[in-house]
């Protein structure tokens, strides 16, 4: 664990020096595949989720993606959407909140159950095993 | 002045507040909250109660389990209620009544719903203390105050209402008799050779049956409190006695305001349920209709119905509802044992010829009474085995022409003739009734069908066909499928748009193929990537055939919230932890544990229903710390996050309690501790009780078992919760190892074949031939799947693991247990705020504040 934080210190001092915007926040070994986790991001709470699929249509086993969102739950003001379960429908990838199930788009942020609601996405990419954040 | 009358609300006056008179008053607000202001009277102390279970007061169920609504339920729908108060008088030109308390109450429309009351023969003797009759709670509480004293009881009567009565003093723990007049048990309902087979089969259960037996006198006892002799010079000495003999319409009110009554008795109605007052209705046992008196609730029922129609001019939909007779086919369990009666059951219909089927082996009498051409069906009698009442009804209240010879009614079924069942169902006209209880039709159910209730619960719960008795299920199952086929409904009960499977066949797949993970299965026969569905099922699934670790790595995307990080989530995003407390016995030391973990932690405590203890408030990175303080100290997960045995409910039994015949908390230990950690589609719960007072509760659990003086009696498919059921009776007086056996079997058996998140109250409801068929399966191995089912549940026993302490040693599974990946920190959305002296959730107004 400490490995880490250090690790990521590092980087993120590393890449602001470099002026680009993506920030590490740890290594993609550390979620465990089709889960998610929450990252400390500038001060704010944000889950990433690890997509592998079962198989891409080449029929190969899948490689890994990453997609991230605002971790608190609009509904009930709690921080846990990493938590929640991944699910997919034609062919996009939600979070369902763990609490009452509402699901989110990781793609726009957009609730399935209520039009009104969306919730904050940020950019997220797998750069040589490391997994980086930035604003969108 | 007129005007004036018309608009003020009419005061609907409702003497007896029994089944039938509530019942009126609930159609009438459901039909018209506005127009009529409601009073009722009940002399009893209490508002209505399902008095058809009355008898299940005796073996768990309370007062507030029976209860039919209560003050705040009529307070909020604006019915002013009066109980302990009797009406005396009716001022029929005043149109006022007057009670016991000398009260005077005005009214517009008066019912008489004052039921009936137990008829006492004149015996010399039958005044003393100890005698009781069977109609209300409080005889009941009277009866159990007598069993305290007593080693002997004796029903007098030998009818349907004495042997409920008979059961009731078996299940107090007395050695039970029966005395009846006739020369039968149920003689009004059943033949000679039916009632002779009831006879055998009740008094294989230890209940002593005396027919033809004329009580002279009831004087004091030698060995017991009192001796009852006989006409014949014989007699018989016991400690209390229930009188069952009858009932008689409650018609006192009528009689002494002149209303007309019947040679008999009973208030004289007309099909709209008036009397000869056309403000006065009279509904239920206390109305005579056609000369008759209708001893039953749903005929009761139908002319609340017909009242309330009456009174509303056809309520919202403008379809008056003429009473027009009921049906007085009955189906009941009188001892554990089946019996049914329907239609012309005594063959007293001219030139009618009866034939009769004795199976003495499978203890089963047949009879059926057709019409002089063989053609129709007229009436049957059913011992033992009733499945065939439903399909029998129809024929007979339909009028429908047999396509065979009647005495292929008879025979055993032949295996795969269930197609002429589903044609049965067919050949029904539209406006035949099917569930008599809420009297719904065929054309209301295919209607519900075609609006879109298509499964079972759904339909039952849109119509409530199927939710009083119980008795019409397989028929509504089959109006249900045969309506779906013709609308070309392929029954589709596909898992969800991944898997054109349904559960039962995917673990099918997964047993049979081996697939040990959700890749693999989703590779084998699904499509994309699995949703909120199909994941834990999957899990739950894989799980329960294969017992490997829920957060392994393959498997921990699939978990649902809870089982997710081995705890439950609360509304805050903290969790709550159980430890397993085995059938509630906890030593001192582990209590001490557990509160001295919740101080350190600052968690809030409360005891559960499970009588175990909950610890609130946890947050993430705070679940490895605690659980490694109670694996130390030798706790176990509680598995209060998964869809698996919750706890195993028990009194204290013979060790301490000084009724108890068993060790009911031995016995839940085993269960629990065998049971524990198997992941099943949805919770299960078990209770022990050390003896028939059921302190455990045990008949609201899916797997129910009651100590009896030989052994065990073991139940099933009970629920509390949104959805209570009482658990029906799979066997009685079982050794240890058959009762374990048939819970294996039972537990496996529902595994394999229940939906997802299904109870199994709802999967036992759900299964083609019921309870009938689950013992077939698991008693005489009926599908040859036994062997195997032990098998399966023997390794998920065998592989058990707390999945805790397997955590604990892993620092990979650990790492998931921090709220941030890239800090230490705590989630800063977590605030408590402080409540009776513990802390709870702050409210975002908290939050504010602060
Ligand atoms: C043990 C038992 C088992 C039964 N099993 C079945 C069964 O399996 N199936 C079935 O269909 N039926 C069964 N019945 C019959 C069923 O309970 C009755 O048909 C039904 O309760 C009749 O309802 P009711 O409202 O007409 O009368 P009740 O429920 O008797 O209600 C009448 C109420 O009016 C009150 N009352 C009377 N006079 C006055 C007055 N002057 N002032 C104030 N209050 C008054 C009475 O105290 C009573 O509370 C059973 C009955 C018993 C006792
Ligand atoms: S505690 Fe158990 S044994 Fe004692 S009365 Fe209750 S159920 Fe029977």
């Amino acid at each position: 664990m400490i490995d880490i934080i250090e690790n990521v210190s590092k980087e993120s001092g590393e890449v602001s020096a470099n002026k680009i915007d993506w920030l590490t926040v740890c290594k993609i070994e550390d979620i465990t595949k089709n889960t998610g986790v929450c990252a400390n991001f500038n001060g704010k709470q944000v889950a990433i989720f690890h997509m592998k699929k079962a198989k891409d249509s080449d029929g190969i086993g899948g490689i890994s993606e990453v997609k991230a969102v605002c971790n608190v739950d609009p509904f009930s003001a709690a921080s846990v959407l990493s938590r929640g379960l991944i699910t997919e429908k034609d062919n996009q990838f939600f979070v369902a909140s763990p609490l009452l199930k509402q699901e989110f788009c990781l793609e726009t942020g957009q609730c399935q159950q209520d039009d009104a609601i969306a919730i904050n996405t940020y950019k997220a990419r797998i750069d040589d095993e490391l997994v980086q954040l930035m604003e969108a | 002045m007129s005007e004036m009358k018309k608009s003020r609300k009419q005061k609907v006056v409702v003497v007896g507040n029994g089944m039938v008179g509530h019942h009126f008053i609930d159609q009438l607000i459901s039909h018209n909250n506005d127009d009529f202001q409601v009073v009722t009277f009940s002399e009893e102390s209490r508002l209505a109660y399902d008095r058809v279970m009355l008898t299940s007061y005796f073996i768990g169920n309370t007062a507030d389990d029976l209860a039919l609504t209560s003050p705040q339920a009529y307070d909020e729908q604006g019915v002013e209620y009066f109980i302990d108060t009797q009406v005396v008088d009716i001022d029929r030109d005043k149109k006022t009544l007057i009670t016991a308390t000398d009260q005077i109450i005005s009214y517009d429309k008066l019912v008489l719903a004052t039921g009936s009351y137990p008829f006492v023969p004149p015996v010399p003797g039958k005044d003393q203390k100890n005698i009781h009759v069977y109609r209300t709670l409080d005889d009941l509480d009277a009866i159990a105050e007598s069993a305290k004293s007593s080693h002997v009881g004796v029903v007098i009567g030998g009818g349907l209402l004495g042997l409920e009565a008979a059961n009731a003093i078996k299940q107090l723990g007395l050695q039970t008799h029966v005395v009846e007049f006739a020369p039968r048990l149920m003689a009004v309902q059943l033949d000679q050779e039916g009632g002779d087979l009831l006879r055998s089969k009740i008094e294989d259960l230890g209940v002593c049956v005396h027919t033809e037996k004329n009580t002279t006198e009831i004087i004091a006892g030698e060995n017991c409190r009192y001796r009852m002799n006989f006409a014949d010079g014989s007699f018989l000495e016991t400690d209390t006695i229930v009188f069952s003999a009858g009932i008689r319409p409650q018609d006192s009110l009528a009689r002494i305001s002149g209303l007309s009554l019947g040679e008999r008795g009973g208030i004289v109605i007309n099909d709209q349920c008036l009397t000869s007052d056309e403000n006065i209705y009279a509904i239920g046992e206390c109305a005579l209709w056609d000369n008759k008196i209708f001893g039953l609730v749903a005929p009761g029922y139908a002319m609340a119905k017909s009242a309330v129609s009456h009174l509303t001019r056809g309520g919202l939909n403008g379809e008056v509802k003429t009473f027009s007779g009921a049906d007085m086919s009955t189906k009941l369990k009188l001892l554990g044992v089946d019996v049914s009666s329907l239609g012309d059951a005594h063959g007293n219909t001219a030139g009618s010829q009866s034939y009769s089927f004795v199976d003495s082996a499978a203890g089963t009498y047949k009879k059926i009474v057709v019409s002089s051409d063989s053609k129709k069906l007229l009436g049957a009698v059913l011992v033992g085995d009733t499945s065939d009442y439903g399909q029998w009804l129809q024929l007979v209240l339909n009028k429908i022409e047999l396509s065979q010879p009647p005495e292929y009614l008879l025979l055993p079924e032949i295996d795969g003739d269930s197609a002429n069942a589903a044609a049965g169902v067919e050949a029904l006209p539209d406006s035949a009734q099917i569930c008599s209880c809420y009297d719904v039709t065929k054309q209301h159910l295919c209607d519900a069908v075609n609006a879109g209730a298509h499964d079972i619960s759904a339909l039952k719960s849109c119509t409530s066909a199927g939710t009083g008795c119980g008795g019409c299920v397989p028929l509504v199952t089959q109006v249900l499928n045969s309506e779906l086929e013709k609308a070309g409904v392929s029954i589709n009960d596909n898992l969800c748009r991944h898997f054109a499977f349904s559960r039962v066949e995917l673990f099918d797949i997964i047993r049979v193929k081996q697939l040990r993970t959700f890749d693999e299965l989703l590779t084998e026969c699904g499509e994309g990537e699995g949703c909120e569905v199909c994941k834990p099922a999957a899990a739950s699934m894989l799980a329960s055939l294969w017992n490997e670790h829920v957060l392994a790595e393959e498997l921990v995307g699939l978990q649902d919230t809870n089982d997710n990080y081995l705890a439950n989530m609360q509304k805050d995003g903290t969790y709550s932890i159980v430890p397993r407390v085995p059938a509630g016995e906890i030593t001192p030391e582990h209590l001490i544990l557990i509160g001295s973990i919740a101080k350190k932690y600052n968690l809030y405590t409360k005891i559960t229903g499970g009588q175990r203890i909950d610890l609130f408030g946890a947050q993430l990175n705070q679940l490895p710390l605690i659980w490694q303080e109670m694996v130390e100290a030798g706790l176990e997960t509680g598995h209060a996050y998964g869809k698996s045995l919750r706890t195993v409910k028990s009194c204290v039994g013979s060790t301490w309690c000084r009724y108890g015949v068993q060790d009911s908390t031995e016995m839940a230990i085993t269960l629990e501790e065998r049971y524990r950690g198997i992941r099943s589609p949805h919770k299960v719960k078990m209770g022990v009780s050390g003896c028939a007072r059921e302190c455990a509760e045990a008949q609201s659990k899916d797997f129910g078992v009651i100590a009896t003086d030989k052994g065990w009696n073991l139940y099933v498919a009970g629920n509390g919760g949104m959805r209570p059921r009482h658990a029906d009776l799979f066997a009685s007086d079982l050794d240890d190892a058959t009762l374990i056996r048939y819970i294996d079997i039972i537990l496996m058996f529902y595994i394999r074949t229940a939906e997802r998140l299904q109870r199994t109250s709802v999967w036992l409801e759900g299964l083609e031939g019921g309870l009938d068929y689950l013992k077939d399966v698991v008693i005489n191995d009926k599908l040859s799947i036994n062997d195997e089912l032990i098998v399966q549940i023997s390794h998920l026993i065998e592989t058990y693991e707390c999945e805790w302490k397997v955590t604990l040693n892993d620092p990979q599974k650990l790492k998931r247990f921090n709220h941030f990946i890239n800090s230490e920190a705590l989630d800063s959305n977590v605030i408590f705020t402080t409540e009776r002296k513990q802390i709870r959730p702050a409210i975002k107004k908290n939050i504010v504040m602060i």
